[in-house]
């Protein structure tokens, strides 16, 4: 099933590259993926979806907590969250059309970012379902161009994050000696 | 307190506070800063002969001790070789920091000569890694390496370093603190499940001890041991948990899996109650898991909660350190002891009934023969000669799993053995870092013929720094589990397995300068290697043992762990 991971990480190089490994190393492929940084430039917030057993999902979980530079990844599929994902799409403009495309992007919430002779660029967000449907009915007027950003999501509930604390260096440290 | 120092002797100066003593390595191009400065320090560098060795080297060390090892190896081709070694340190959870030399920061991603990139190469090899390009960063970086290898479930990091940083100069003020806000380690157990654990194990009518690596890691087998008493449950240790319970403890019954005993598989099979202590439920270990230890409850004890339910899902799941966990749940289990010890008494002695059944039904016992030496005959002999005390490194193979069955280790830490990755070529190298973490301990590196000529250069580092590794090729003639396979599972088509043009290691020996023989006779096998025993320096001897036996039991791959293949299908015959 495909699984919604929203993980605040470090912004340091090779971060995104950790996450992506993980998630490829086990064998599995990512469907989308966006990421930025966040109010606190030290830190990414980044959205994936995957497909994965669903019995496995709090495996990869556990698996992505376990990155140094992963704060928090938490599991959104099924947990109160608001997803949204955004899409630019340039469709051909007839003179026949122009006004029905016009109507039908009004009842997706589309915006015109640009008209020419040629056709219109759009864009929708929206829940992913809702952007498929946008897709399909524009794609009834021609030949168009669609760019997707992936989804984006934030959580309902706030989760209070849980942050190791500093280390004093002191001794050196030794594991298990007997 | 600030000065200005170089990169190299930042670095140094950060080593020294961590405590370490020995530096396994190779050097190059862009390390020469770092050994520049090695030349005049007190932190011994020991030059192996190919940087995988000294990856391999440094585990041997870290496995041996516990303290973490260290090895170094400088941009490209150096930093490529230590990959395996690393991989290997990872799949065993072995703390090691790996220090490797990168071309100066502006050269990144040039192409500059002896450029790879390593940071990207090792990510899925390593717990963590590191790219240095700031001489700010480093000590901080440095010092980060070594806690995050050390704590939490142990394992390979590593610091990339470039050549400018090495070079530099800045000031250099020791580093206090250090902070990691996503690296949460979590090490006490939760009480309640721990409480839980104990009533569990107190209303068991047929408990069964499952410890492997995690033991050691944690050094708990004092722990294991009054938990096993307490509870006068059978148990086992993994191939990676050897000496965490004292092979010769009467509760202890020898290693579960693929090549396990009788007696550890059916006890795994029908146990009500599987105790699992810092173990991963590895497939060589569990055989179908559908089938396995299908009657029982599951306990699972792990520090690392990814490991919790990844293979085997866990009733009783308790996440901690297993010292920590094992430290409470005995003080548990005592308090219950006056009321709940009684009520099962009678179940538990049908158990042990039970248990010593399958072992007087099928022992696992040394095959001896007048004619020729049989692989079982050289690690009783071993065994005999080490008493529960010697330290053994082994290669993967064949001869590791008799090693594994008949070798006793009365002490956590004696067993060098690349349990996850199976590595060959990893007998000789780890023995030499085992035997410069202990001096004065017999150090027994067991190679198969292939794991050996994997390694063969090494010698050169035996015998530079007069390490008193004893190396016992067990040679067959044969990559000899490939061998088994084809035989077992492949109509016997021996393909490409055969090892011919083995060297003469008596004048191999001798060309390195160092003692050796071959041994042809089982009359002469325990005197032989009573001699390499006394001998003070290195030795290598070549035991020429019986060609076409193969291990037993056996599961076979995909059957359940109770499916075992107790003999020889028939008595095999091959011309050679």
């Amino acid at each position: 099933m495909l699984m919604t991971i929203s993980i605040l990480m470090e912004n340091k190089p090779g971060a995104l590259m950790r996450v992506t490994g993980l998630i490829s190393q086990r064998g599995y492929n990512i469907e989308s993926l966006t990421v930025a940084r966040t109010l606190d430039p030290t830190l990414s917030r980044m959205t994936l979806m995957v497909d994965v057993e669903s019995r496995l999902r709090g495996l990869v979980i556990k698996q992505m907590n376990r990155l140094v530079n992963v704060l928090q990844a938490a599991d959104l599929t099924d947990a109160p969250a608001v997803m949204r994902e955004m899409v630019l799409l340039r469709v051909r403009a007839t003179q026949e059309n122009r006004t029905a495309i016009l109507k039908e992007s009004e009842i997706f919430g589309a915006r015109v970012v640009d008209s020419s002779v040629e056709g219109f660029a759009l864009e929708a967000t929206g829940a992913s379902e809702k952007m498929e449907e946008f897709i399909a009915v524009m794609e009834t007027y021609g030949e168009i161009e669609v760019t997707r950003s992936g989804m984006v999501a934030v959580s309902l509930e706030a989760k209070k994050l849980r942050l190791a604390p500093p280390i004093s260096k002191g001794q050196p440290e030794t594991v298990g000696q007997v | 307190m600030s000065n200005l120092m170089s990169g190299a002797r930042i670095l140094l100066e950060c080593l020294a506070r961590e405590g370490v003593d020995v530096i396994f390595g190779y050097p190059g191009g862009v390390t020469l800063p770092l050994y520049d400065v090695i030349y005049d320090n007190p932190i011994r560098h020991v030059l192996v002969r190919h940087e995988e060795n000294a990856a391999f080297s440094a585990a041997g060390y870290a496995r041996a001790t516990g303290k973490v090892g260290v090895c170094c190896a400088t941009s490209g081709p150096g930093a490529t070789n230590l990959t395996t070694g690393l991989v290997d340190a990872m799949m065993d959870s072995i703390p090691v920091v790996a220090l490797t030399g990168q071309v100066t920061s502006k050269l990144i991603g040039s192409d500059a000569f002896q450029e790879a990139d390593t940071f990207g190469i090792t990510r899925p090899c390593t717990k963590h890694n590191f790219l240095v390009k700031d001489i700010k960063e480093l000590a901080q970086i440095v010092h980060e390496a070594f806690h995050i290898a050390s704590t939490g479930r142990p394992g390979p990091v590593l610091v990339d370093i470039t050549k400018d940083v090495l070079q530099g100069q800045a000031h250099y003020t020791p580093i206090n603190e250090i902070h990691l806000p996503g690296y949460k380690v979590v090490t006490d157990g939760h009480a309640g499940q721990i409480r839980r654990a104990a009533q569990m194990m107190w209303e068991a009518q047929r408990p069964y001890v499952y410890a492997g690596g995690g033991i050691l890691a944690a050094g708990a087998s004092p722990e294991l041991k009054e938990l096993v008493e307490t509870l006068d449950a059978p148990a086992v240790c993994t191939l990676m948990g050897l000496g965490g319970l004292p092979g010769s403890h009467p509760n202890f019954i020898s290693m579960p899996g693929m090549h396990g005993s009788y007696t550890a598989n059916m006890g795994m099979y029908e146990c009500d109650l599987l105790i699992a202590l810092g173990v991963r439920f590895d497939d060589r270990v569990t055989g179908r898991l559908a089938a396995f230890a299908p009657h029982a409850k599951v306990i699972h004890v792990d520090i690392d909660p990814a490991e919790i339910g990844k293979n085997r899902t866990a009733d009783l799941p308790i996440v901690g350190d297993v010292k920590k966990v094992l430290g409470k749940l005995n003080r548990n289990l005592k308090e219950l002891e006056p009321e709940m010890a009684s009520k099962n008494s009678e179940g538990r002695n049908a158990w042990w009934k039970q248990v010593r059944g399958w072992q007087a039904e099928h022992p696992l016992e040394p095959v001896f023969s007048a004619d020729e030496i049989k692989p079982q005959h050289l690690m009783y002999e071993i065994n005999k000669l080490s008493d529960g005390k010697a330290i053994v490194s082994v290669d993967v193979g064949q001869h590791q799993m008799w090693a594994a069955q008949f070798i006793k280790f009365d002490n956590p830490r004696t067993w060098i053995c690349s349990g996850g990755l199976g590595s060959m070529g990893f007998g000789l190298p780890a023995a030499i870092g085992a035997q410069m973490a202990h001096p004065d301990q017999t150090v027994f590196a067991i190679c198969g013929d292939g794991g050996f000529q994997m390694a063969l250069p090494e010698l050169a580092t035996l015998v530079n720094y007069q390490l008193p590794v004893k190396v016992i090729i067990m040679n067959n003639g044969y990559l000899g589990m490939v061998r088994q396979w084809q035989e077992l599972f492949y109509n016997n088509r021996l393909s490409s397995v055969e090892l011919s043009a083995f060297p003469n290691v008596e004048l191999l020996a001798a060309a390195y300068g160092m003692k050796g023989r071959i041994v042809h006779t089982p009359m002469e096998l325990a005197s032989a290697l009573k001699e390499a025993v006394d001998e003070p320096g290195p030795y290598l001897m070549d035991v020429r043992v019986s060609q076409f036996e193969n291990v037993y039991p056996m599961v076979p791959a995909g059957a359940a762990i109770n499916e075992m293949v107790l003999a020889p299908p028939q008595p095999v015959a091959v011309p050679r």
